[in-house]
This record gives structure tokens, C-alpha cells and sequence, in this order.
């Protein structure tokens, strides 16, 4: 049996496997299918500052190898989390990570802030990336210099792990790298969702209500492992690395192309023991390669 | 109920072609089946092609505990069902299930059934399921033609059943909501189950409004996970957003913010 666990900015994860916000809820509907304590961590929904309904229907359209939402942050805000919320998944043998957004810088903040007290959340994940709202979201994750100013700000009130979660919508992902590493981010998740569109040719109409939407699924698996390797180059922070992993052979790709960790996320749709199965599969390659400790994997890939 | 859910490989047992359109499969369990609700759905994984990428949600048909299955109707309408279409009696299917919440035991007697298209899936289930409560409901059930008419018999053996077709080739002409039955002036009901078209089950909701009578809904809607996790379900209701997944797919009229 090899050794799992990674150390991620001085937490330890039992092993690199994670779920991502937004495809595994607060966790609870999960119960049912696994045992949560044998993942590495995960990453509950995006809690904002207020309550918000989201987005009108339709959110949702598959696309080929993948599929486009527009869910738009629906969330009870961060009072209710904190009551509601936080005594229920307190207690989860694994790392609970809260993904953090809003509208503006001060809501970021004012979320951060709560999320800091809560004992059991060592770390929070800065969702700046998200392509569904109309305000904040993405547009902080895509110019260089808002990034690190809503990172500086989070990161002046935020005492324990902060990690910025990074938009593929970008020209140059290392300069968004760089930016919220420069605003005192520990880790940087990637990839959020690509801004897509989805179109019904007998209505000629969108399918979406809101237009456009975010991509995810295997169709962006290309995509975010080139970006995660392109800031494992740039950058001296452990990278979080999701998009489209939908076994252990996708999730070793993302382990060797300079991931620390990775998450799962729309594969907990189709199958949600998925997560498990990674953690199983990851452990069989390690034995089968003779690798002691799956550390040795990460940035591991070969290219001369 | 919510700690009932499985994900398992299903036995193609049997496949009824009802008509060029429809047809039902037989799925056998592999270990004893869970409790299953009237108005309970399954999603179904369909493998073999990247443009079928996510689960298909159906309405659970009917469930036999002593023989271990439940049955499915599916209506062919993109390339995931044709390829359902195409299984064959050995082969298995992923399936998870039991999801979603039911329909509500009624407290009356006089229960009226609405089904049209392929909505008609879950009430031939909770009909199974209001004989056993000693209840005989009204069964009104509409379809395109004559040849798409079917399990008329299987609906009878638990209530009175009342056809309609769009061509009148087979009982009353017209859709389910032009039938006789919703023409009284008073309707001799006190509870309505209903699933199909939205166009048809908000007609049906103004009826039922309009009469008086308690209504419940089934609501079809574009989902991907089908528990409870990806929020892209939802359907206004008074208490906003809910998950039609999980707080639904079986709203009471009273509760959906209809037009």
C-alpha cells in the first residue's frame, strides 16, 4: 500500500482526491452513495454574502463529452451556512474546504471574514472565476491586477489557507497565476468552467436562459492539463488541478503535469462513488509502477 | 427514504415494443430491491457515445417485489433512448435509483388520474399502489393515435380508464383535458395525480383550481445529476428555487409559481 497523502500548503489530505464546489453540494447528499472520510478533501458549494436564487431555467445543457451550466452561485449566503450548514459537515473525516465568492471585493471579504471563524474549515477557496453572474465572479478573475487586489483584501482578514481558484477565460493563465500568488494566495485551483454556448436550431433560441455558460466534462480535460502545467512552470505555489477527470488515469495526468492535488467535479453527476474509485485506482497504479508515495508523481512528467 | 439510494447494475429482462414510438423494459435487481414510491424516478446511464454524456432521468412504470424488477417506459426521442431502443433481453444497464420524492397518499377515495404522452410512466405505478390503499381511481389518459393506445388493460385491472386520442381513432377526440370527464360542472373528484406535458398539466392545474381540487404534478425537468447536487433543476416555487430532483419531481399545485 503506497503512501496517498499530500501536503498542501501545510495541510495534509490523505490523498490528492477532492470533489469540486459546485458538483458535490455541502457534502450530505454524497452520504448515501460513499464514505466521504476516504477522500482527501472536498470542496462544498460557493457560499456568497446574501442569498441568491441563482439563475432562472433553463441552466443546463449536455454537450458532446461534457456539459454547459448556468446555475449562477444559488446559495443561502453565509449567514445561513454558518447556522445551518457548518454543524452538519463539521465533523467529516476530511478536509472541508469552503468555496468563497461574491460581487465585490467587500463581499469576498465579509464572507472570508465568517468563514475564519469557523474552526473546522481550514481553508477557504476564492471562487473568482465563476462565468454565471453578472457581477463580480469572472470579471475579478481576468484582469491581472483585480485579481490581486481581491486577494490582498481576503488575504489581509484570512488567517489559515487560501486558495483562488482561476478562470481558463484568459489569454495568459500564468499572468493570473502570478497575480493572485503577488496577492498572497497559497494555492491556486484550475481550471474553472470555459465560457461556452449552447443553441436549439428548431426554436432558434439559446438553451440557456442566460446565454452562454460554463463548459465542463472531459471535452476540457485538454485544456486545463495544459494550463496546469504552464503554472507549474510559472509559479512556486501547489496547484489544485481539475477539468473533466473522470477516472484515476485522468487524475495521475494531472498529478504528473504538476497538480498537488486534484479535484472531481462533473463526473460526481454521472457516477457519484467516482471519487472513491479514483482514490482506489490512483493506489493501484502507484503499487503496479512501484511508487512508493504519491508525491513522486507530482510534476513528475517527462519531457525530453 | 433519502438513505435508499442505489447505483447498481440492472438485468435486461424483458422489452415490450408498445409501438414505434415506445417501449418498456424489465430490469431485474441484482440483490433485493429498495423501497420504491409511486412517482420515483431512476437515471439511467447510457454508454457507448460522447454526445450521451450524462444520466437519462424515467419515471419508475411499475415495480414487482416478488420478481425483483422495476419496469420503465420510454418514449424515443434522441439518440440515448434510441440506444435503449436497442438493448436486448441479458444485457445491463446502470441504474440509479430510487430518486425524488412521490406522490402524497390521498385521504379521499375519489382520485382522478392525468396522464398524457409519456407521461403516463408514473401512474400506472401509484394506480398499482391506490389498489392496495382499497382505492379505485378515474384514469384519464391521452395519446396521439389509436396506435400508440396502450396498456389500456394493465390500467384497468386498477381503475376506470377513459381514452383520448388528437385523431379521435380511439375513444373521445381531442387531448386529455378536451375529455367529457373535465366538462361537468362539478367534477366528482377531491384529489388529482397528474404528469405529462407542461402545457397539459397547467391546464389541468387551472381545472383543478377552478374546482377546487387538491392537485399534485410530476415535473419533467432537464437535470444532470438527478440527486440533489448540481442545482440545474430547479423550479420556482414559494419557497424559491427547489430541486425538481429531489424536492420534486411531484410538486402540489399550490406550491409551483405557474402562469
Amino acid at each position: 500500500m503506497a503512501d496517498l497523502s499530500v501536503n498542501i500548503s501545510g495541510l495534509t489530505f490523505k490523498n490528492p482526491v477532492t470533489t469540486a464546489s459546485g458538483t458535490f453540494g455541502y457534502g450530505d447528499e454524497f452520504t448515501d452513495f460513499i464514505d466521504i472520510g476516504r477522500l482527501g478533501g472536498i470542496f462544498v458549494k460557493a457560499v456568497t454574502g446574501r442569498n441568491r436564487d441563482g439563475n432562472a431555467y433553463p441552466r443546463m445543457a449536455e454537450t458532446a463529452s461534457g456539459m454547459l451550466n448556468s446555475v449562477g452561485l444559488q446559495n443561502k449566503g453565509v449567514d445561513h451556512f454558518c447556522r445551518e450548514i457548518y454543524p452538519k459537515i463539521k465533523d467529516f473525516n476530511t478536509q472541508v474546504i469552503v468555496n468563497v465568492s461574491g460581487s465585490t471585493v467587500e463581499e469576498y471579504v465579509e464572507v472570508a471574514e465568517r468563514i475564519n471563524e469557523l474552526e473546522n474549515i481550514p481553508g477557504i477557496e476564492l471562487n473568482i472565476s465563476c462565468p454565471n453572474v453578472k457581477l463580480g465572479g469572472m470579471a475579478f478573475g481576468t484582469v491581472p491586477s483585480m485579481a490581486t487586489e481581491v486577494t490582498r483584501e481576503v488575504r489581509n482578514v484570512y488567517k489559515k489557507v487560501l486558495m483562488v481558484k482561476l478562470s481558463p477565460n484568459v489569454t495568459s493563465i500564468t499572468d493570473l497565476a502570478k497575480a493572485v500568488v503577488d496577492g498572497g494566495a497559497d494555492v491556486v485551483t484550475l481550471i474553472n468552467t470555459l465560457l461556452g454556448m449552447a443553441i436549439d436550431v428548431e426554436r432558434r433560441r439559446p438553451v440557456l436562459s442566460t446565454i452562454t455558460g460554463g463548459l465542463s466534462g472531459p471535452a476540457i480535460k485538454p485544456v486545463a492539463l495544459r494550463m496546469v502545467w504552464q503554472v507549474h512552470k510559472a509559479v512556486n505555489v501547489p496547484i489544485i488541478g481539475l477539468g473533466g477527470i473522470m477516472n484515476a488515469t485522468d487524475a495521475i495526468e494531472f498529478l504528473l503535469a504538476g497538480a498537488s492535488a486534484i479535484q472531481v467535479g462533473t463526473a460526481n453527476f454521472i457516477d457519484p462513488q467516482i471519487s472513491v474509485k479514483i482514490v482506489d485506482g490512483i493506489d493501484a497504479y502507484l503499487n503496479k509502477h512501484k511508487i512508493n508515495k504519491v508525491t513522486d508523481l507530482i510534476g513528475a512528467l517527462r519531457t525530453e | 427514504m433519502q438513505f435508499n439510494k442505489q447505483v447498481q447494475e440492472l438485468k435486461v429482462t424483458g422489452y415490450t415494443r408498445l409501438n414505434p414510438r415506445h417501449f418498456v423494459l424489465e430490469l431485474l435487481a441484482p440483490e433485493k430491491l429498495p423501497v420504491i414510491l409511486p412517482g420515483q424516478f431512476a437515471q439511467v446511464l447510457v454508454e457507448g457515445s460522447p454526445s450521451t454524456f450524462l444520466r437519462r432521468p424515467f419515471s419508475i412504470h411499475t415495480v414487482d417485489y416478488s420478481r425483483n424488477t422495476i419496469r420503465l417506459l420510454i418514449q424515443i426521442k434522441g439518440e440515448g433512448t434510441r440506444h435503449l431502443a436497442r438493448l436486448k433481453e441479458g444485457d445491463s444497464l446502470n441504474v440509479m435509483y430510487p430518486l425524488g420524492n412521490s406522490f402524497s397518499i390521498p385521504t379521499t377515495k375519489e382520485v382522478l388520474l392525468v396522464g398524457g404522452g409519456c407521461g403516463v410512466a408514473p401512474l400506472l405505478f401509484l394506480s398499482q399502489f391506490l389498489h392496495q390503499q382499497q382505492i379505485r381511481p378515474s384514469i384519464v389518459v391521452g395519446f396521439r393515435t389509436r396506435e400508440e393506445v396502450s396498456e389500456i388493460e394493465e390500467y384497468s385491472r386498477y381503475g376506470d380508464v377513459f381514452v383520448t386520442t388528437d385523431d379521435g381513432t380511439e375513444g373521445e377526440k381531442g387531448l386529455v383535458v378536451d375529455h367529457s370527464i373535465f366538462q361537468k360542472e362539478r367534477l366528482p373528484f377531491a384529489k388529482i395525480y397528474c404528469c405529462g406535458p407542461d402545457a397539459m398539466m397547467k391546464t389541468v392545474a387551472r381545472l383543478a383550481r377552478m374546482h377546487r381540487i387538491d392537485c399534485e404534478v410530476s415535473l419533467e425537468n432537464t437535470m444532470a445529476c438527478g440527486f440533489g447536487v448540481c442545482l440545474c433543476c430547479i423550479t420556482p416555487t414559494d419557497k424559491g428555487n427547489e430541486r425538481v430532483c429531489v424536492e420534486g419531481p411531484v410538486f402540489n399545485i399550490n406550491r409551483l409559481k405557474w402562469q
